[in-house]
């Protein structure tokens, strides 16, 4: 009982105390607010930024997910002839074979589409239009997570088969098509008509920017046998049955392919692996490194509120010498007049809290309207910045608050 | 007021020395005082500026802490106390009255004289407080200005705030110093005669001045020169302020009738 009652005194004092320091701000409130300003645009900012950072992150990662559930993508290596060295994809390396070969004796694969693809003019409704012809097996939808929007994909007896049927992406499908339903009719590629089975959903822009809805896919038997004309595949997707059985899967297939290209001990590889997950790992570190940055960034802003708090206690102490001296005569402890100045800081940096915690909120929104990203306010960073708003009260307030403390009353009933 | 047991001075000095490092130089502004203040007198001490009354009553007031020699206040030591031990003690035993009033500005009547209510310990009820500074600032005759800043109350009306503001927690000496000072003689003869009804109702009063009139006002009078006390004497000759303005108002009537 005697504690509950200590603790009531203390909520009193400590309530009353507050009382004097709000009517102390009141007093001046132009110059409260002006102090509390650099915690505001500390506080906004450590909120806007961290917000901005988690969208820009956030986005990336979604971009990377698109891509497919635990995708490998073996790409032919550059080829090198006289010193010059063409892009992924040039050398004339990866067969059927070699993708014959993984999904046989790698077992972590679950799924295989080897791509062979070219550009090309697509020719329906009477309109023409130059898109990506990939040619793709039965699996490739299932393999980049991508749905249909009408329709359905071209089967596994039809890539052996070698049929004339394509599904077609969003983009080519309005320029070709405009608003007609483009399933069940005829695109006509290098003057060979592919009945559309079906319609890509829209999945927006890939990694590198490109236009993944521009394309046409079709089997790759029949894009080998009829469009390319080649032996050679671009590439080989591959989906992996767990993400954490990934880098095995690609330590396997990079064995695999080095023997079946007989690269000996010291020869590069001629082809590379692009791991999913590696990727994302990768970005997914790099965005946080560049949120932690801005964030941190923004924390110097409030150490430079911080110390205009200090700036303006230690004014307002000096300027209230006389009201502090005649508080120690009539009996004030030196806790009674360092809890008054502390409070009178505390609330400065805790109202520039809360108002920069709002600021940051609707500043996010605004970048949310000009970015394509939604800038994601997290709780955590709100209690960070209110966190740190309330220890940099105490911490600047501190110093002002003990010298208010520890004047002799004598001098500061004296002081003019 | 005064019970049998508590007969006691209430301020003993022994011998009391204060002596200031000011730079290089060593200032000694009190040189060894012994006095003893009865309960319910009514002292004034005087001097010329330099005397030492200042850090005398700086020194009784708990404000600061002797250098030699002992101060016992209410038998309690004062040179052995802390900075909030020394707080502790001003808030429940002592009353200032200053020269300059020393209110805060800006701020009511009511809530200057509850100031020190604010700071006692163990904490006293809000309702408790408000009921205390109304009732004392009916006391020294200011119960119709309450709400009213002390920039909107003349000299006289401020320096019994400042009176309530040292009477609020009943404390066992009110030190006042130069209480008439910034004052005009008519209004300083009103504020001797509320210290004189203060005093006559048993409270202690100690109080600095250089003016004889005022001196004159008090039951005992002890004059200090560097630094020592170099008389102390009752005061045979006491005037006695009520009165005074009783005959000065006669006067005053007649003169407006003539």
């Amino acid at each position: 009982m005697i504690f509950l009652d200590y603790i009531r005194t203390f909520l009193m004092s400590t309530l009353q105390t507050a009382l004097i320091s709000l009517r102390a701000l009141r007093r001046n409130k132009m110059r409260s607010m002006l102090t509390a300003l650099g915690i505001i645009i500390g506080v906004a900012s450590v909120v806007a930024m961290i917000a901005v950072g988690n969208g820009a992150q956030a986005r990336i990662t979604s971009q990377v997910s698109a891509l497919g559930q635990n995708l490998l993508t073996i790409f032919a290596g550059s080829r090198k002839s006289g010193g010059v060295r063409s892009g992924l994809g040039s050398a004339s390396a990866l067969t059927l074979a070699d993708a014959d070969a993984i999904g046989r004796e790698v077992t972590d694969v679950v799924a295989i589409s080897p791509e062979a693809s070219t550009t090309a003019q697509a020719i329906a409704n009477g309109r023409n239009w130059s898109t990506t012809i990939a040619g793709e097996s039965s699996d490739y939808l299932k393999i980049r997570d991508w749905k249909l929007a009408s329709g359905s994909m071209f089967t596994d007896r039809e890539v052996r088969s070698a049929a004339k049927v394509a599904v077609i992406g969003s983009k080519t499908a309005n320029e070709l098509f405009g608003p007609l339903n483009p399933v069940g009719q005829t695109v006509r590629v290098g003057n060979i008509p592919f009945v559309i089975t079906g319609l890509l959903e829209s999945k927006g822009a890939g990694m590198g920017g490109q236009n993944q809805d521009d394309r046409i896919i079709i089997p790759y038997t029949t894009a080998m046998k009829r469009i390319t004309g080649e032996k050679y595949l671009r590439s080989i997707n591959v989906q992996i049955g767990s993400a954490d059985r990934m880098e095995v899967a690609q330590q396997q297939i990079t064995s695999l392919l080095r023997q079946r290209h007989r690269l000996t001990t010291g020869r590069d590889n001629d082809f590379n692996i692009f791991n999913q997950k590696e990727i994302a790992d990768t970005v997914n570190s790099i965005s946080k490194i560049i949120t932690l940055l801005l964030g941190s960034i923004a924390g110097i802003s409030l150490v430079v509120g911080g110390i205009g708090i200090m700036n303006i206690m230690l004014v307002s102490v000096t300027e209230r010498t006389r009201e502090i001296g005649i508080r120690i005569a009539v009996g004030a402890q030196p806790g009674d007049i360092r809890l008054q100045f502390l409070i009178e800081a505390i609330t400065l940096s805790l109202l520039g809290g809360i108002i920069g915690v709002l600021l940051g909120v609707g500043v996010s929104r605004l970048v949310a309207v000009f970015a394509d990203f939604k800038a994601i306010v997290s709780v955590g960073s709100i209690i960070l910045a209110f966190g740190v708003s309330f220890v940099i009260g105490v911490f600047f307030g501190f110093y002002p608050a003990h010298k208010a403390a520890h004047l002799d009353p004598i001098e500061a009933l004296r002081y003019e | 007021m005064n019970t049998f047991a508590n007969n006691k001075p209430v301020i003993q000095l022994r011998d009391l020395v204060k002596t200031y490092q000011t730079g290089e130089v060593e200032v000694k502004a009190v040189r060894g005082v012994t006095l003893d203040i009865q309960r319910g007198d009514l002292v004034a001490i005087m001097g010329a500026s330099g005397s030492g009354k200042s850090t005398l009553m700086n020194t009784l007031g708990c404000l600061d802490q002797p250098t030699g020699g002992n101060y016992l206040l209410d038998d309690i030591a004062v040179s052995r106390l802390n900075r909030k031990e020394l707080a502790k003690l001003r808030n429940k035993k002592i009353g200032f009255v200053f020269q300059s009033f020393n209110l805060l500005a800006r701020t009511s009547a009511l809530e200057n004289v509850e100031l020190p209510m604010f700071y006692s310990h163990p904490l006293i009820p809000l309702r408790e407080r408000r009921q205390r500074a109304v009732q004392t600032l009916e006391e020294v005759g200011l119960g119709d200005r309450l709400s009213h800043h002390p920039s909107q109350l003349s000299g006289g009306q401020q320096q019994c705030i400042a009176i309530a503001r040292a009477l609020v927690n009943r404390p066992e000496l009110v030190l006042a110093d130069e209480p008439t000072g910034n004052i005009d003689t008519r209004t300083s003869i009103e504020i001797m005669g509320l210290f004189q009804d203060l005093n006559d109702n048993g409270i202690t009063i100690v109080m600095i001045t250089h003016e004889l009139d005022i001196a004159a006002y008090c039951k005992r009078i002890v004059v200090m020169r560097d630094g020592l006390v170099i008389s102390d004497t009752r005061n045979e000759n006491r005037r006695f302020a009520r009165q005074e303005i009783a005959t000065l108002y006669q006067a005053e009537q007649k003169a407006k009738l003539a």
